[in-house]
């Protein structure tokens, strides 16, 4: 043995394992570092990251802060129009998003599961790194720990993430006027759909892609063009009913809603009539409801149009004051009902 | 969208509401016979274009709610028992059986999986040959051959680790019973279009002529609903007593033939216990003696020994529901101590039930208040 080599066990196996999760990888050592620097810091590139400190540190400027975080179990990782990777950035960018905020740095921890490729995982990590680079949001800090096989699913992704909010720029549920009017910036439900679409169990043709995109820019662009947004939400899971709901008891208005208005594709109402579900209860991953004055509504959906991602946008109710704290629809043969939050879960584990 | 816009055109749906507003000169009771045609009347607001004189009753026509609570015991028996994989459509995991519901199971380890499909259990029986795959098989006449076909196959390929937990029951028996009841107030039944589109309706005109009472095969969309009351109310004002077919982009008189063959070669009718209702004779199904090896009750007999007489929630009054002698709202539970995320009962937890439906659909504010 040649003693100026450090000691090192070879073992055959081990070394093809190495293009698997183990659990070493999130024990602080070697293989670890290796992973760090190997997957992580080559793909997310940026001096905030590559000092490997313990955080992120910046500059604060004059202003208000906003701060959000969210975590990401979706299965299958892969799906139509997106990956875990892509969403667990574009979910975060809109949070903060929909408080006004331009989003300014986000972080990735990740829980991967022991034995999870490695060329899955680095499929992600670039997904995520491609869609923060187009967002021009960098992912400035993160951890990983791995768990045994068996107690994940693969990869959990918890994204954080830090904006500043302009001045001025006030988004609040308690803004919401009677007479406001009630945007949605696209055709709603492709996200759930897609994902449905590829689970286990049930495959079925169709060409529906994820809708999951940023939305930063749609946002900016209407406080730009100075639309007085009352109040935004994303609309992920619940889709657009929970949320109208959700906006109704904050803000203690009612709202009325025409379905007739409502954007949904074709490929989706389909899937949904096919498989029982309701598309205003289906996840979305890149669209939002923003509540504006009704003088601005016209000028507010140009804005939108815009954008790719809200070329459907469309007005669909008006905010009124009657019945406080309830959505009420307008169905399509124009008789009226309630609509009302979900009850229990239409599809598990969408994002 | 093809073949739904057209059926929810707002111009169409007024025209049929006045056409029945002109017609209905008398009361009337009459009785949709399927949840999904309470789904449409509740989520679509039709019964507000219907004349007060008009009552729409609700019927049992629900499978996921007449399946009793021993029968869901029997499932959360058999869901727990080593090596199972237990098959269940998503409706049916939230029913409450006397000791929780499948979900339950699903937290505390049993291994129950949501399908869309039996050929998919099948499938997945094929593929995990070590363990047990059960399904919960549920259904009116509407999903029996799906089932047929997945059991006919599983012989075919030599599968054995495939079986069925068989609930499924048959429409014109409950019609019949709820036809000779005491109480029975309904004078006229929109038929269930599917599964009028796999039996027919052949076997209605009997029961039409013996009761006296009109019946018109009926679909589920917006116009589907208020052509069919507006041809029943028809009837009803004549004093005509015919089978009429509203539904014939999908109904023929002897329905889909192949269909009901396989159903024959299959399954034979047993007595059923329907939930809060009761058994009723020749109302259910069960395998044949050439596939009753595929029978989940058969090949868990010795785990099902050990069960009990399955116990229903007392303030719980979906037989009544189920049977069109109480609305959803009327029940004292409604929306208080009867919800979806804690239900007495199956019809509040199923996509057709009716308690579901005016939950979701209704204001319940005042209930929730």
């Amino acid at each position: 043995m040649d003693d100026n080599k450090p000691f090192e066990l070879a073992c055959p196996l081990l070394i093809a394992s190495k293009q698997t999760i183990q659990l070493a990888h999130g024990g602080g050592g070697r293989l670890m570092q290796e992973l760090i620097q190997d997957v992580f810091v080559r793909a997310f590139q940026n001096p905030m990251l590559e000092a490997l400190h313990d955080g992120a540190t910046w500059q604060v400027e004059k202003g208000t802060l906003a701060f959000t975080t969210d975590s990401y179990v979706v299965r299958p990782l892969f799906f139509p129009g997106g990956d875990i990777g892509s969403l667990a950035v574009n979910g975060t960018i809109n949070d903060l998003a929909m408080c006004g905020a331009k989003p300014l740095y986000l972080s990735a921890a990740f829980i991967l599961e022991e034995g999870l490729s490695l060329d899955v995982l680095q499929r992600v990590v670039i997904s995520m790194a491609e869609t923060a680079r187009e967002a021009g949001v960098p992912i400035v800090t993160g951890d990983t720990k791995v768990v045994d096989c068996g107690k994940g699913d693969g990869i959990f992704i918890n994204t954080s993430g830090v904006g500043l909010v302009p001045a001025g720029v006030r988004v609040l549920p308690t803004l919401i006027q009677p007479g406001d009017a009630i945007l949605v910036s696209g055709d709603l439900g492709s996200h759930g759909v897609a994902v449905l679409s590829v689970r286990e169990g049930l495959t079925f043709d169709g060409n529906v892609e994820s809708d999951s995109a940023p939305l930063h820019q749609i946002v900016s662009d209407l406080i730009q063009s100075d639309i007085e947004i009352h109040c935004m939400r994303d609309l992920t899971r619940g889709g657009l009913a929970s949320v109208l709901n959700e906006l109704a008891e904050a803000a203690e208005i009612g709202m009325t809603v025409d379905e007739a208005a409502i954007p949904v594709s074709e490929s989706v109402r389909g899937a949904c009539e096919l498989l029982g579900l309701d598309p205003l209860y289906v996840a979305n991953e890149g669209r939002f409801v923003a509540i504006v004055p009704a003088s601005q509504a016209e000028a507010a959906l140009a804005v939108m149009h815009r954008h790719e991602a809200a070329k459907q946008a469309a007005q669909i109710g008006v905010v009124t004051s009657c019945d406080p704290s309830m959505v009420v629809l307008q169905t399509v043969v124009g008789t009226h009902r309630v609509l009302d939050l979900l009850s229990g879960e239409q599809l598990p584990r969408i994002c | 969208m093809k073949y739904v816009d057209e059926f929810r055109d707002h111009a169409v749906a007024t025209a049929l509401a006045e056409r029945i507003k002109k017609t209905v000169r008398r009361p009337w009771t009459i009785m949709e016979v399927c949840g999904g045609q309470t789904h449409a009347i509740v989520r679509f607001g039709l019964d507000s274009l219907l004349p007060r004189d008009l009552t729409l009753v609700h019927g049992p026509g629900c499978p996921v709610c007449v399946t009793s609570v021993s029968l869901i015991d029997q499932a959360a028996c058999i869901a727990f028992a080593p090596g199972v994989i237990f098959c269940s459509f998503g409706d049916m995991l939230r029913v409450p059986g006397s000791h929780g519901d499948l979900f339950g199971v699903k937290a505390a380890g049993g291994d129950v999986r949501i399908i869309y499909s039996p050929l998919d259990a099948l499938e997945l029986a094929r593929k995990n040959s070590d363990r047990e795959v059960v399904c919960f098989a549920v259904g009116f006449e509407t999903t029996a051959p799906a089932w047929a076909i997945a059991v006919t196959q599983a012989k075919q390929l030599g599968i054995t680790n495939f079986s069925l937990l068989i609930a499924h029951v048959l429409v014109p028996p409950a019609m019949e019973a709820i036809l000779s009841s005491p109480q029975n107030r309904i004078q006229g039944f929109l038929a269930a279009g599917h599964v009028c589109t796999v039996m027919g309706y052949e076997k209605y005109e009997a029961i039409a002529q013996r009761y006296r009472v009109p019946i018109v095969v009926t679909g589920f969309e917006p116009l589907d609903v208020l052509e069919g009351v507006a041809m029943l109310v028809s009837q009803l004002e004549e004093g005509r007593v015919e089978i009429e077919n509203q539904y014939t982009r999908s109904v023929g008189r002897e329905g889909n033939r192949q269909a009901r063959s396989l159903v024959n070669e299959v399954f034979e009718p047993t007595p059923r216990t329907w939930r809060g209702i009761g058994e009723i004779p020749a109302s259910g199904l069960r395998l044949k003696s050439a596939y009753r090896a595929y029978d989940a009750e058969l090949k868990f007999q010795r785990e099902l020994e050990q069960l009990t007489e399955g116990i229903e929630d007392p303030e719980c009054r979906s037989g009544l529901v189920l049977q069109g002698l109480l609305k959803p709202p009327d029940c004292p539970a409604f929306g208080t101590r009867c919800t979806p995320e804690q239900p007495l009962g199956a019809p509040m937890v199923s996509s057709e039930g009716a308690c579901a439906a005016y939950y979701q659909y209704r204001s319940h504010a005042s209930a929730r208040a």
